[in-house]
C-alpha cells in the first residue's frame, strides 16, 4: 500500500472543488435546504451525466469506470467540504455498494448501468425507529408466498429513502434472531403498499426518511444474496459507506479550519488580529493535528477498501470514530472562534456544526465504533 | 501496515536485522533494551562500546553523505534500520545527539576543518555530544541565553549556566548557544559554540527527575575555554544554526519509537485483561481509543515518510504534539487500569516497575525538544500562516 494520494487522485480533488464551489456555494446549498427533496436536480444530472462522478466506482462491464474505492476518497473530502446536498451517499455508497457486494449478475445488469448515469437514485433501508446499529435492530419481516415476498414494518432514518428511485430493505424471517434470518430485498420506490414520508431533521444538508412496508410483496428475485445471510453483507456495505462517510468528515472538517483561520487573521481586537493569541491559535493547531489524523484513519480505510482485507471493519470503524470526532470538534471550534456572528442563521458555521452532529451519528455513533474496535482488539 | 520497499531496500533491511540479531544476542547480549528513555543513565561504558562497534560495521550516521562518513541512506531507509533497531531490542544510543543534532549542523553549516576534525569520531563514537541550549531563564523562549562568550586570545572564555542537557555527565563535547554581542537584538547576538566538556571550567551536576533516575544536568560554565575557531555558521549568527537544527529531524526515528509504543499498548491490553478492567464499558472505550490513535500515528508518520516534493509537511509537522499527548494519555490509562495497584513499586527506596516509570516520564514527552505550547506555535505559524506571537 502506498501512503500517499496519487497525481491523478490529487487532479480529481481539484476539479471536484472547482465544480464545487459554484455548483454547491453557500447561496445553492441554502436554496436545497429549503426543498422536500433536499437537493438541486440540476446539480445531480451534472455531477452524474457530465463529471461521470456516479460512475466511477462501478465496473466497466456495468457502465462504469472502474476506479478504486481510495479514487472516491478526494471526491467525498471534497463534497464534505462544500456540503453537497446530495443523494450521492445513499445512491454510490450505501446502493451500489450493496449491489455490488450482493447483487447477482442479472441485478446488476438491471439497475447499476442506470446508477453510474445518475437515471437511477437508490439507498439502503437498514435502521429503525429504535436507532440500533446492530442486527437486533432488524425487526421488519419476510413471510414467504408463492408470489415471492411479503414485507412487513417500518424502516427510518432511511438516507433519500423519501426520492430514492430503489431501496434496498433489511428484514428479517419471522421468528428469526439476532444476525439469523436477515435478507436483502430490492424494493422500487413506487411499490404497492410502500409508504414513504420526508423527516425533517436538524441538519437540513442531508435527508432522511420513515418507509412503512405494508404488506409489499415483492418477487423472487428481489432477494439481493443468500436467503438469511443478509446482515453480513449489510454490515460490509455498511462498513464501506463509513469509510466514505469518514473521508467527507475529513473535508468537512478542514472547512471548518479554513473558515476559523480565515477569520483569525483578518478579524482584530485589543488592537491585533485574534490568530496572533496563543488561546486561538492553539485551538487552530489542534484542529489541524485532528484532521490530519483523521485523513489517515478514512485514506487507510479507502486504501484497505480496495483490497479486500479482512481488517477492513476495524479500519471502517476506526476511521469512523476518530472522524466523526474531529468534524464535531472543528465545527465547534469553528463557532467559538467566530464570536457572536457564528452563531447566527446567516453565517455558514452552524450548517457545518448541524451536519457534523448527524455525521457522527449515521452509521453508528463513536462509541459504536469503539466497542467494535474493542471486540476487534480481543477484549 | 508497512512501507512499501523496493527489493535494495528490503535488502537492506534484511542486513541490518541479520547484523543487529547477530551482535545483540551474542556480545552484546547484555545490552538489550538498556538505557531507553526513562533509563538514559544506566550502562553508559557499555553502551559506549555499544556504539563503537556501531561505527566499526557502518551502522552510525547511516544518513549522512557517504564522504563525510555515512551510508549515504534515504529517509525510508533510516526508518527502516531504526525499527529494526528497536525490534532488536537495541539500547539507548549515546551518539544520538551527534548523530542527529551536531552532525547534520555541520555537515551544513560547518566549515571543512570543522567536519573533518568533528564528524569521524561522531561516526566512529569515540567523543559523545549533548546540547548546550536550555537556560534556567530561557526555554521556550531560547534567544534569551544568557551564557555568555568572550574572545580573549585565541579562546573563547564561556560563563553561565545551561540546564536539561541530556548525557552531559557522560558527554566529550557540548554545543553551547552563547551570547557574543550584548547589544545586539537579541537573536542577532548569539554564537554556536563547540565546548570540549572535560575541562577545569566545566562542572556537571545531574538533575533527579520524578522517576528517581537523572538523565538531564546542570552544566555551569566558569570560565570555560573554547578554541576561536569552534563557532559554528559565524559569529553572532548562532540563532539561525540553532533553528536550522530543528528543520533537520526528518523523522526517521517515528516507526521505531511507534515500535516501542506498540509493544507498551500490549501490555496495557494485558493488564485490562488481568484486572478485570478489559470488561468495563468505560475502559474498553478508552483502550480501543488508544489502540485507533497508535493506528493512526503509524499511517500519519507512513505519509510522512513517502511526501515528496517540497510543499510545506503537515504530518511532520504535527508529530510531536501527537505522538507525545498519545503518550501521556497511554501512560495515565495504563495507572488508571491497575487501580490501587498503581501505587505499589517494586522496592524501597524507590524502585520503579518498568510501566510505572514510562507512565512519569512521559510527562516530560509533552515538554522536551518543543513544549506542546512551543508546538502549537509553530503549527500555527507555519502550518496554518496565522501571524506570529509578539516577540
Amino acid at each position: 500500500m502506498e501512503f500517499a494520494f496519487s497525481q491523478d487522485q490529487d487532479e480529481l480533488r481539484r476539479a471536484a472543488r472547482r465544480f464545487l464551489e459554484v455548483a454547491s456555494s453557500e447561496e445553492r446549498v441554502r436554496a436545497a435546504m429549503e426543498t422536500e427533496q433536499g437537493y438541486d436536480s440540476a446539480t445531480w444530472q451534472q455531477l452524474s451525466e457530465e463529471l461521470a462522478w456516479t460512475a466511477l466506482t462501478i465496473p466497466e462491464e456495468f457502465g462504469g469506470l472502474g476506479m478504486s474505492y481510495l479514487d472516491l476518497h478526494p471526491l467525498m473530502e471534497e463534497m464534505g467540504r462544500a456540503l453537497l446536498c446530495s443523494p450521492f451517499f445513499s445512491t454510490i455508497c450505501l446502493g451500489a455498494n450493496a449491489l455490488l457486494l450482493a447483487g447477482n449478475g442479472v441485478q446488476k445488469e438491471r439497475h447499476l448501468p442506470g446508477i453510474a448515469t445518475g437515471e437511477t437514485t437508490a439507498t439502503l433501508a437498514y435502521a429503525e425507529q429504535n436507532g440500533q446499529m446492530d442486527a437486533a435492530g432488524i425487526e421488519a419481516t419476510y413471510s414467504r408466498t408463492a408470489a415471492g415476498c411479503i414485507l412487513r414494518g417500518t424502516k427510518s432514518y432511511v438516507l433519500d429513502g423519501h426520492t430514492a428511485d430503489l431501496l434496498i430493505v433489511a428484514a428479517r424471517a419471522g421468528n428469526s434472531e439476532g444476525a439469523e434470518g436477515v435478507s436483502l430485498f430490492l424494493v422500487p420506490g413506487d411499490t404497492d403498499g410502500v409508504k414513504r414520508a420526508w423527516l425533517p431533521t436538524m441538519d437540513q444538508t442531508r435527508r432522511v426518511a420513515s418507509v412503512e412496508l405494508n404488506d409489499v410483496v415483492v418477487p423472487p428475485d428481489a432477494l439481493v444474496g443468500e436467503e438469511g445471510r443478509g446482515w453480513a453483507l449489510c454490515e460490509r456495505t455498511l462498513d464501506l459507506a463509513r469509510i466514505a462517510l469518514a473521508a467527507e468528515q475529513v473535508g468537512a472538517a478542514e472547512m471548518c479550519l479554513d473558515m476559523a483561520v480565515e477569520y483569525a487573521k483578518v478579524r482584530k481586537q485589543f488592537g491585533r488580529p485574534i490568530g496572533s493569541f496563543q488561546a486561538i491559535k492553539h485551538k487552530c493547531a489542534d484542529m489541524l493535528m485532528m484532521i490530519e489524523s483523521a485523513r489517515s484513519a478514512a485514506f487507510y480505510a479507502s486504501a484497505l477498501a480496495g483490497q479486500g482485507e479482512p481488517d477492513l471493519e476495524e479500519a471502517a470503524s476506526s476511521a469512523k470514530a476518530f472522524c466523526s470526532d474531529t468534524f464535531f470538534h472543528c465545527a465547534a471550534e469553528n463557532i467559538q472562534i467566530h464570536g457572536g456572528i457564528g452563531f447566527t442563521w446567516e453565517h455558514a458555521a452552524h450548517m457545518y456544526f448541524k451536519r457534523a452532529k448527524a455525521a457522527e451519528v449515521l452509521l453508528g455513533a463513536p462509541s459504536f465504533h469503539r466497542e467494535r474496535v474493542a471486540k476487534r482488539m480481543g477484549l | 501496515m508497512e512501507l512499501q520497499l523496493t527489493k535494495e531496500e528490503e535488502a537492506f533491511r534484511q542486513e541490518a536485522r541479520a547484523w543487529l540479531q547477530e551482535q545483540l544476542e551474542g556480545p552484546f547480549k547484555d545490552l538489550q533494551g538498556r538505557g531507553a528513555s526513562g533509563d538514559q543513565d544506566t550502562y553508559v561504558e557499555e553502551r559506549i562500546a555499544w556504539g563503537k562497534a556501531m561505527g566499526a560495521a557502518g551502522w552510525n550516521c547511516i544518513g549522512w553523505p557517504k564522504e563525510l562518513g555515512g551510508r549515504g541512506c534515504t529517509i525510508k531507509e533510516e526508518a527502516v534500520f531504526n525499527e529494526e533497531y528497536v525490534r532488536a531490542n537495541g539500547p539507548g544510543n549515546v551518539g544520538h545527539i551527534g548523530e542527529t543534532l551536531l552532525g547534520p549542523t555541520l555537515i551544513h553549516f560547518g566549515t571543512p576543518e570543522q567536519q573533518k576534525r568533528f564528524l569521524p569520531p561522531i561516526v566512529s563514537c569515540d567523543e559523545i555530544w549533548c546540547q548546550g541550549y536550555s537556560e534556567p531563564g530561557a526555554g521556550s523562549d531560547l534567544a534569551n541565553v544568557q551564557t555568555r562568550a568572550t574572545l580573549v586570545g585565541d579562546e573563547w572564555i564561556i560563563e553561565g549556566q545551561k540546564i536539561w542537557t541530556s548525557g552531559a555527565q557522560y558527554s566529550n563535547w557540548c554545543f553551547v548557544l552563547c551570547r557574543t554581542d550584548s547589544e545586539a537584538p537579541k537573536h542577532r547576538g548569539i554564537s554556536y559554540i563547540l565546548v570540549p566538556m572535560q575541562q577545569d571550567g566545566v562542572e556537571v551536576r545531574p538533575i533527579k527527575q520524578m522517576s528517581g533516575s537523572a538523565e538531564f544536568a546542570e552544566v555551569f560554565f566558569d570560565g570555560a575555554k573554547a578554541h576561536k575557531d569552534h563557532v559554528v555558521g559565524g559569529i553572532n549568527n548562532g540563532w539561525k544554526v540553532a533553528m536550522g537544527t530543528l528543520a533537520f529531524e526528518r523523522g526517521a526515528s517515528t516507526l521505531g519509537q511507534q515500535y516501542l509504543f506498540q509493544k507498551e499498548f500490549e501490555q496495557v491490553v494485558a493488564v485490562a485483561k488481568r484486572t478485570g478492567a478489559a470488561n468495563d464499558p468505560i475502559f474498553r472505550q478508552r483502550i480501543a481509543d488508544a489502540g485507533i490513535g497508535l493506528k493512526i500515528m503509524r499511517v500519519n508518520a507512513l505519509r510522512m515518510l513517502e511526501h515528496e516534493g517540497a510543499d510545506l509537511n503537515r504530518e511532520a509537522l504535527i508529530s510531536k504534539l501527537y505522538w507525545s499527548n498519545w503518550h501521556r494519555d497511554l501512560g495515565k490509562l495504563a495507572m488508571d487500569l491497575l487501580g490501587p495497584e498503581a501505587e505499589l513499586i517494586e522496592g524501597a527506596p524507590y524502585e520503579l516497575t518498568a510501566m510505572q516509570k514510562w507512565y512519569l516520564f512521559a510527562r516530560a514527552d509533552t515538554i522536551y525538544a518543543g513544549s506542546n505550547q512551543i508546538q502549537r506555535n509553530i503549527i500555527g505559524e507555519r502550518g496554518l500562516g496565522l501571524p506570529k506571537e509578539p516577540r
